[in-house]
């Protein structure tokens, strides 16, 4: 029996949302229907986001000596192959694992604090959550602290909201402790609205223990009462995971009347957001609570005075409670010993876009983007140069690659003109059109803008149609300076912080790639050949076999010709998606 | 998820009244009642916005105003599988507008509209948190990523076909 025991393997399979898109979860049907007879000792077992996404479907193997082996890009047909050789033969299958060199480079620069258990623990798992340490925050906090002694400490962390504004986190709780009136609540902000951003939804799928455990301690902090998840609907699994971690909490006593017999008494709610950026924005989120149109009202007075209900309130990003606990277990001068002078701890960001090794990354503040993008990112997907980088999402910006030794802090990324926001990193490459993507975040904007003050409404459809008008190959000589000017406008006079940021986008790109911007006026020309009518698609009749894939796909039939023959492009027809270029698999079609 | 094939004279009020019920204890309920009509019914039809506001005393032009304010909710039925095309940022850096061309070229159906044979409605959402898979769909709440146009006709193939043999 103790033999069988020392000789168990583990399967972990990541099975967060990133995961399941690439098929894991047949992978995972596929381990467990063909270990059934096999008579092996494995455990196989679910887990969340291990981080490396570009990977996925992703599996960890556990020998019975503890030597972890990735698996990437997995498929039900290679499980068999892994079973054979690498569980049954002890010789992994080398050609599909991921290289330690890689795996290496991958983690050098990176801090796993918030990200701690991702990817390790099985998030459904309350067991797993407390043989890693999971709830003993709390409880050294609910045993051995005053309310005040938590707040000092997290206010010694320097930790700093983590949603985007950066406010000091232990000075908010203190307001929100001295504000008068009861009951008292806190509530986390996992709206996510950031198009570009998952690393909420990634905490929420693979650790929720540790934000439901962070919003408790904050609860006890602040002398609150009630608590409540704002959670956008379209992250079903991460609300899922999120019930399943209540409830078991509930049932184990975390969560309810007299907590392990404290005195303290808390109680979680579940909120779905219902597709409105600006929920986002605490106030507006706090009006969506309350079963309201989410429009942003002016502050003062701040929620921690006047929030839900006209009740103190606190509201905290995911990230910001995920934190929470290890810096109670850890001390406060363990986490700001990461970081730079007024920016403490690691920060969480969703690196996506042209880069090769995307994913969810934890790296310790002050990081350069340099690092980012080439020792963790592993450079571009593509292989094209590294052209800029977009951080901060719709209320952020551009920096160039010229300024890639750009420090990763509050200060130093404002400096540049975008702001930290909450941890969305886009990699653009040398296909990437700076107009069109300011356009693209104009455009999501002035769609998600709530029309209740003028400046917002009104100043991002002009800046939007202006940029259209460029891209069209429509703008004129005076098109950047009303641009700024629309810019200025809007960022100092609107009511809240999305339209004081929605110009962001606009002035970062004008200030470090004006060249394009004139290239489209003057000269009519789109150097990433991007936008559609500055460009022609044209078929390389020396390379075309005449398959014809070309020609099923284009949605308004502009491609015909002759099977074995060279076809061609209709120009009147033709809308210049771009598909043709896409499926044809001989390089055959060109774009100029 | 609703297939959405249930029509506005086949509504089963008392479904509604006891959804309302359910949440009415809660102060702000007006949403949470909202979505889980939602998805029963895979749709909110205007004459159920008369009955929450009855059922929970709420003025129906508030509840109007709360459904059209959030992107969330629909007030025409839906197709049997909801196509979610990302637009997100890195969705958008990687072909997300192809993407979109695929799916109406080979579904039929329209941004925001639903095919004539009732299979496929699209609809275009911000991000679906997937963006290391860029570009990405979601259909009936599972994730597709790495999309091309191929693998988007495959999967919409295989839908027709499951339809087929279930429907013969
Ligand atoms: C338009 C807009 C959208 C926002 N969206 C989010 C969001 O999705 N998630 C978030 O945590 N904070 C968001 N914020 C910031 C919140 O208003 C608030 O500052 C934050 O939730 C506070 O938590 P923190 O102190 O822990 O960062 C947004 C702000 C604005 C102006
Ligand atoms: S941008 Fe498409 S999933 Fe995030």
């Amino acid at each position: 029996m103790s033999l069988a025991k020392e000789e168990k393997w583990t399967i972990k399979i990541g099975l967060a949302s990133c995961g399941i898109a690439a098929g894991a979860r047949k992978v995972y049907d596929a381990f467990k229907t063909q270990l059934k007879d096999k008579g092996l000792n494995v455990e196989i077992k679910q887990t969340g986001c291990m981080g490396m996404c570009y990977n996925e479907a992703l599996i960890e193997v556990i020998s019975p000596q503890n030597e972890s082996t990735f698996y990437s890009k997995v498929t039900p047909d290679k499980v068999e192959r892994i079973i054979n050789e690498h569980i049954a033969r002890s010789t992994p299958v080398t050609e599909w694992i991921i290289p330690q060199k890689e795996l290496k480079s991958l983690m050098a620069k990176q801090k796993r604090v918030v990200l701690r258990n991702c990817g390790i623990i099985d998030p459904e798992s309350l067991e797993d959550y407390l043989a890693a340490d999971g709830y003993k925050a709390l409880e050294k906090v609910l045993n051995s602290m005053s309310p005040q002694e938590v707040i000092d400490e997290i206010t010694t962390s320097g930790l700093r909201g983590r949603g985007g504004a950066g406010f000091p986190t232990g000075i908010k709780w203190g307001f929100a402790r001295k504000a008068e009136g009861e009951p008292k609540y806190i509530v986390c902000n996992a709206d996510e609205g950031d198009p570009g951003a998952f690393m909420d939804r990634s905490v929420l799928e693979s650790d929720p223990h540790t934000v439901i455990e962070g919003m408790l301690i904050a609860g006890y902090a602040v002398g609150a009462s009630e608590g409540y998840f704002y959670i956008r609907a379209e992250y079903p699994l991460a609300i899922k995971r999120l019930e399943i971690a209540l409830a078991k909490a509930m049932e184990k006593g975390f969560i309810g009347e007299n907590i392990k017999g404290s005195g303290f008494s808390f109680s979680i709610k579940i909120r779905q957001g219902a597709g409105a950026f600006v929920c986002g924005e605490e106030t507006a989120l706090l009006m969506s609570i309350e079963g309201k149109r989410g429009m942003p009202r002016v502050r003062p007075p701040f929620p921690a005075n006047s929030g839900l209900w006209e009740k103190p309130t606190t509201i905290n990003n995911v990230e910001t409670l995920a934190n929470v606990a290890w810096i109670i277990l850890n001390g406060a001068s363990a986490f700001n010993s990461y970081g730079t002078e007024k920016s403490k701890g690691t920060k969480v960001f969703a690196l996506a876009g042209k880069v090769a090794h995307g994913g969810l990354i934890e790296v310790p503040m002050g990081i350069t983007l340099k690092e980012v993008v080439f020792d963790v990112g592993g450079g571009t997907s593509s292989g094209l140069e590294f052209k800029a980088i977009q951080i901060g999402g719709p209320s952020g910006g551009v920096i160039p690659a010229s300024m890639a030794d750009t420090q990763v802090d509050y200060e130093s990324v404002t400096k540049t003109g975008a702001i930290m926001g909450s941890g969305g990193l886009i990699v653009m490459d040398e296909s990437s059109c700076m107009v069109d993507i300011t356009k693209f975040f104009l455009n999501f904007t002035q769609e998600e803008s709530c029309g209740k003050c003028t400046f917002c409404r009104i100043g991002t459809l002009r800046m939007l149609e202006t940029l259209k008008r460029i891209a069209n190959g429509e703008g004129k000589e005076e098109d950047i300076e009303l641009l700024e000017e629309l810019a200025h406008t809007v960022k100092r006079a609107s009511l809240c912080g999305l339209g004081q940021t929605a110009p962001n986008p606009v002035l970062t790109t004008i200030k470090y790639f004006r060249d394009e911007y004139e290239e489209h006026i003057r000269d009519h020309k789109c150097r990433a050949k991007k936008c559609q009518a500055l460009i022609t698609y044209e078929v390389i009749s020396e390379k075309c076999p005449g398959c014809g894939v070309c020609a099923k796909y284009c949605p308004t039939k502009a491609i015909s010709g002759e099977r074995k023959k060279p076809f061609v492009i209709d120009q009147e027809k033709c809308i210049r998606c771009g598909l043709c270029m896409n499926v044809c698999r001989l390089d055959a079609i060109s774009v100029q | 998820m609703a297939d959405g094939s249930m029509t506005e004279e086949k509504i089963d009020f008392s479904v509604i009244d006891a959804i309302a019920r359910k949440h009415s204890v809660e102060r702000g309920a007006v949403i949470p009642i909202l979505q889980e009509v939602q998805d029963t019914l895979g749709y909110v039809p205007k004459a159920v916005i008369q009955r929450i506001a009855d059922d929970i005393d709420v003025p129906a032009s508030e509840i109007y105003g709360i459904v059209t304010f959030y992107a969330q909710f629909r007030l025409e039925p839906l197709g049997k599988y909801l196509i979610k095309v990302c637009h997100g940022t890195a969705c958008h850096l990687c072909g997300a507008e192809m993407v979109a061309d695929t799916i109406a070229q080979v579904t039929g159906a329209k941004e925001g509209a639903t095919s004539e044979d009732k299979l496929f409605t699209v609809e275009r959402v911000a991000c679906l948190g997937c963006c290391s898979l860029a570009p990405c769909i979601m259909i009936n709440g599972d994730t597709h990523g790495r999309l091309t146009p191929e693998s988007i006709d495959k999967t919409m193939q295989e839908i027709r076909k499951k339809e087929a043999a279930s429907a013969g």
